[in-house]
């Protein structure tokens, strides 16, 4: 019969004609956002123009076009708000726990209030598709003020038997990947525990740390309890420095945590640090092949790679290396890069032209080594702006540049292994110790491969989970203290 | 039979995805025509008259009788019983609408396999195009897949050269792991028999008479299933859910699901269908609105 039935036909439908494949419409998220022309510093309360006198232009990394300038705060800039955030100090920290829950309450009631503005916002600055900033970025920066508000009157029970107070004047300085996020996570535990922060966001990401401000001004904080200065990176050594400090809390690369470690050794304060990471995702045979995908397009291109935690060294176990290829490759394509705004938009722009030339340095690196580049393919790029085709590079081995270095961008190096115990080996040859993904559905060899790995953060069957009550940080060179959860309480507490 | 295990939280998160995707303007009105198009317009009643499957195949060549700008296009097939192919023949024959059948002994399929096989032949000898069988969850679910596995093939070899439609009856089966599994016991038994051209051998998710029906991640799965059997094979298997989708908005978000997870090359009605009755009238209702600015009212529809 084998013949047969390929021959005949009951194919009636073919002879329809079919319409051109069907897409999705640009579907632009239409919250309209008034940018001003110029933000100065928020100190003591009120915005102030800087003593500097000067101002840098932030742009919209998917346009190239500067949407507003901001103000440099330059080292008498940053004594104002340390002095500012020390004579708010103690006002802040004799209100009662409840007292200061009230506020946090209600600066997390004014971000969900906002959340659309700010979403749009963060993408427009930022770079970062409109879905994420919408779905993940702002309620979770909205969580953690709630989260934290919830501890601020039981700090007895968080750290028991101790008398927890607070550390006192807190710097914080903050990347430019999940701008009002990282924000809330460096703000809310510090506030919960009775401190005062000058808090420096990334030079090319300031606006929703700004709104942040006005969200404190209706929330009617005291004046001077958080102090926001911009700037660059000089901006945050002049904090960094700052003698008033008693606090710094960093998150960024390892290069500048080291600078600032270095900085930081002088004098008596206290110190986290959450630095860059280079991310093992191992998958082995038996997995959930499909879910695995999922959690390895989750892990190395959500916000276009722009993530510490990023799984951006994939250990495949060989039998099924040329599967898991062809899958990535098939899902890869499957992608949208375009238009941040764009509710569809999966991939949106690259932060800052910097950090593109970064990213496609280490791309031909890679190449040059001898990987073969996987991008996805029939989708041009716009023209204005920054950005970067989400790829894999096959071929690689562990000694390769890309495999070792932290590239911060939309870039998987896939490699292979044969055994739980290589596969633990090459996972742990990294200085870094961030995060790791373990894809296997055997129970005892993930409790196996969670007690192994060299991470602070350890996902089994899944990927970049964050919620304010789950600490996270790092270890090794992926920097010390934890974020989130009792554990982030105790760096913004003297026992 | 490789085994591919099914991780159920990420799955589910998978599938909710595509649920918000933004389909909208030119992108919901085309893809509320495809879908329209890809409609099984089925009853499967005790009660179903002749004068009821009339109505329906009447429904299916021309699904609205109001003037509208671009004529609609014919649903994908009636569905009906075997008893009644010979009444849905006498109109749509020659329209382009396939008569699609359920046998087999549905929806249960539990009755001998001589018995089965007879329901589908007749079936195919009254007229039908297309059949919808159901497999045996009795032997599948005990573990006796060899078993499903021969019915499966001798169904397609009686069949033929109509298409086939394998029900999985997913509600059954209990878990995401069973209905990965049925899938490609399903597919690998077909391509058995005999090379399949594409569109020439789907697999269905439900009866319509057993809930939960054609839920995201139970169709997800699915899809997974028939793109790695295209993988390994280049063949195209089609794709019908059935049972639960009744709103326009569902079916979209089903159509992104195809989309996305086995490209454009699915988005036709050789491919891929929905077994429903009330989804058509929503579609037309959504359709309607579009072009018109207003939505009518629910008597300017006839009876699914």
């Amino acid at each position: 019969m084998t013949d047969a039935m390929s021959s005949k036909s009951v194919d009636i439908q073919s002879a329809r004609a079919q319409e051109s494949a069907w897409d999705y419409a640009p579907a632009p998220e239409s919250t309209p956002v008034v940018i001003e022309d110029r933000y100065d510093l928020f100190i003591n309360g009120q915005f102030q123009s800087p003593r500097s006198r000067r101002w840098f232009k932030t742009i919209s990394p998917s346009t190239g076009e500067p949407l507003a300038r901001i103000a440099t705060a330059n080292e008498a800039d940053v004594d104002d708000a340390v002095s500012a955030a020390r004579d708010a100090l103690p006002g802040w920290s004799r209100l009662s726990g409840q007292e200061r829950a009230k506020y946090l309450f209600r600066i997390a009631r004014r971000i969900q209030e906002r959340a659309r503005e700010l979403s749009v916002l963060e993408t427009m600055d930022g770079g970062k598709p409109i879905k994420e900033s919408r779905d993940i970025d702002i309620p979770l920066a909205a969580r953690h003020f709630f989260y934290h508000a919830g501890w601020a009157d039981k700090l007895r029970w968080a750290f028991a038997g101790a008398d927890a107070r607070p550390v006192g004047v807190c710097g914080q300085i903050i990347p430019w990947n999940f701008p009002l996020l990282m924000a809330a996570w460096k703000i809310a535990p510090a506030l919960a525990c009775g401190n005062t922060c000058v808090l420096k966001p990334a030079e090319t990401t300031s606006l929703t740390a700004l709104r942040l401000a006005e969200i404190f001004q209706e929330a009617g904080l005291p004046p001077g309890v958080v102090n926001i200065v911009t700037g660059a990176g000089k901006t945050g050594q002049h904090l960094a420095a700052n003698q008033g400090i008693d606090k710094l809390a960093f998150t960024g690369s390892t290069d500048v945590g080291r600078a600032i470690a270095k900085v930081a050794s002088v004098g008596d304060r206290n110190l986290t640090l959450e630095l860059g990471g280079k991310s093992p995702h191992i998958i082995f045979a038996d997995a959930a092949l499909d879910q695995a995908i999922e959690g390895v397009v989750a892990g190395i291109w959500f916000n276009q790679g722009h993530v510490c935690c990023a799984g951006s060294r994939l250990f495949v176990e060989e039998s099924i290396k040329d599967e898991v290829i062809r899958r990535l490759e098939h899902r890869m394509q499957s992608l949208r890069v375009g238009d941040p705004l764009d509710k569809n938009t999966d991939i949106g722009a690259i932060n800052n032209p910097d950090q593109l030339e970064k990213i496609q340095a280490y791309v031909e690196t890679g190449q040059s080594e001898g990987g073969r580049l996987h991008e996805m393919s029939d989708q041009s790029l716009p023209k204005k702006g920054y950005w970067h085709r989400p790829c894999f590079l096959t071929g690689i081995q562990p000694s390769h540049v890309i495999a070792r270095e932290e590239i911060f961008g939309p870039v998987l190096a896939v490699m292979t292994f044969r055994t739980p115990e290589e596969a633990i080996k090459r996972a742990n040859n990294t200085p870094y110790g961030l995060a790791a993904g373990v894809w296997t559905n055997k129970g005892a060899r993930i409790f196996e491969m969670a007690k192994r790995l060299e991470a602070g953060v350890i996902w089994c069957n899944t990927y970049n989970q964050f919620d304010a009550a789950s600490p996270f940080g790092g270890i090794k060179e992926s920097g010390f203290g934890r974020e989130g959860g009792r554990h982030g309480l105790r760096a913004y507490v003297r026992l | 039979m490789a085994d591919h295990p099914i991780d159920a939280i990420m799955l589910e998160n998978r599938a909710a995805s595509f649920t918000r995707r933004s389909i909208k303007e030119s992108a919901k009105k085309q893809g509320l025509r495809l879908a329209l198009s890809m409609v099984d317009l089925t009853t499967l009643e005790g009660s179903d008259s002749p004068e009821k499957v009339r109505s329906l195949c009447r429904k299916a060549i021309r699904p609205w009788e109001g003037e509208i700008d671009t004529p609609l296009p014919s649903v994908a097939a009636v569905c009906v019983y075997p008893n009644l192919v010979p009444v849905a023949k006498e109109i749509l024959d020659g329209t382009g609408v396939h008569i699609a059948s359920v046998a087999t002994g549905f929806p249960s399929g539990q009755f001998p396999i001589g018995v089965r096989l007879r329901d589908a032949a007749e079936a195919v000898a009254a007229g039908a195009d297309e059949i919808d069988m159901v497999i045996n969850r009795g032997a599948f679910l005990a573990g006796r897949e060899a078993e499903v596995a021969e019915e499966i093939r001798e169904v397609r070899s009686t069949v033929h050269p109509a298409h086939l439609k394998i029900i999985l009856e997913t509600g059954e089966l209990g878990n995401y792991d069973a209905i990965r599994r049925a899938s490609d016991l399903a597919m690998e038994a077909a391509a058995s028999v005999g090379p399949i051209r594409d569109g020439e051998v789907f697999i269905k998710t439900s009866t319509g008479k057993i809930s939960p029906a054609a839920t995201m991640p139970s169709v997800l799965v699915m899809l997974e299933a028939i793109r790695d059997h295209w993988f390994a094979t280049g063949v195209r298997i089609g794709m019908k859910p059935a049972g639960g989708i009744r709103q326009a908005k569902s079916a979209l978000h089903q159509l992104a699901m195809v989309k996305e997870t086995l490209g454009d090359a699915w988005l036709t009605p050789r491919l891929f269908r929905f077994g429903a009755s009330s989804l058509a009238n929503d579609l037309l209702r959504q359709l309607i609105r579009i072009e018109k600015g207003c939505y009518m009212a629910e008597h300017d529809f006839s009876e699914a």
